[in-house]
């Protein structure tokens, strides 16, 4: 039971989540920097991508949240924060330019390690690096 | 605008709203990359499903391209400077805003959090703006 909810369930919610990934061209920094780019040849696959996930999360959240708790846990962990506070936004601007700068977000990127190319192997260590900068900077 | 081919990417975005879905439904977490990503290198405890979850991200991509015979996409041109800044922007912006396109985009707007929904527009609109600069003003 435990391994079911530890390892079995996230392992194919990740696999499925990769595969999406891949297959809507997500993994292709031209087709993401191809929706970014709003003056040339704008490519609406990411659109298409948040229509698809909307379609199922928006109805789908709703519906779950209706029952006391999960399927196989104790609780929902849902984020707190309610109020639009200045450091959201900061970090959305930072994260919205490195994304474009390259045309990985941190999906894609985790799911590119798989062509063992340097480029998504460097640009994950570096967002590691990010994630520790932002660690220390919250002390 | 290229609109061929858009069954792909909603396809893909049904893949990876199931995969949100089932997360929260069966195991009550959000699937925010970047959070699971900062959770598991930070030693947040029971982190094994987090690390279940990449395992599974890391390997979807392969999965997908063996069913669907798709070639895998050639990494972007850009060097390694920019991929290591756009890298570090990635992680920190993302842990700072507390989300990603996956947490704020699939998931902050599946629940319809006004605070997702700001962040999804300001990293979207940062995004655009920086392929706009690096496009058309610099090259």
């Amino acid at each position: 039971m435990n391994a079911l909810k530890t390892v079995l369930i996230p392992l194919i919610c990740g696999l499925v989540f990769g595969a999406g990934l891949a297959i809507s061209g997500m993994t292709d920094t031209r087709v993401v920097l191809g929706f970014l780019d709003i003056s040339g040849d704008w490519n609406p696959a990411l659109l298409a991508v948040m229509i698809g996930a909307l379609a199922v999360t928006i109805p789908g959240f709703w519906l779950a949240q209706k029952r006391p708790r999960p399927a196989l846990a104790a609780k929902f962990h849902l984020p707190t924060a309610t109020n639009i506070e200045p450091r959201l936004l900061t970090g959305a601007l930072v994260f919205g330019i490195g994304w474009g700068l390259y045309g990985y977000c941190p999906g894609p990127a985790l799911a590119a390690l798989s062509t063992l190319s340097w480029q998504p192997l460097l640009f994950v260590a570096a967002m590691a690096a990010g994630i520790y900068a932002e660690r220390l900077s919250r002390r | 605008m290229q609109m061929t081919a858009l069954y792909a990417p909603l396809l893909g975005g049904l893949l990876i709203g199931l995969s949100a879905l089932t997360m929260l439904g069966v195991l009550g977490r959000i699937t925010g990359i970047s959070g699971i990503l900062g959770g598991a290198l930070g030693g947040e405890p029971n982190s094994g499903w987090r690390w279940a979850f990449i395992a599974g991200l890391v390997l979807g991509q392969p999965l997908a391209l063996w069913v669907s015979g798709a070639p895998v996409p050639a990494p972007s041109a850009a060097g390694w400077p920019v991929i290591i800044i756009a890298g570090f922007l990635v992680g920190f912006g993302t842990r700072c805003g507390g989300g990603c396109t996956s947490g704020h985009g699939v998931c902050g707007i599946g629940r319809l959090a006004p605070r997702s929904i700001a962040a999804t527009i300001t990293f979207i609109a940062a995004g655009m703006a920086t392929v706009y600069v690096g496009r058309h003003l610099f090259s």
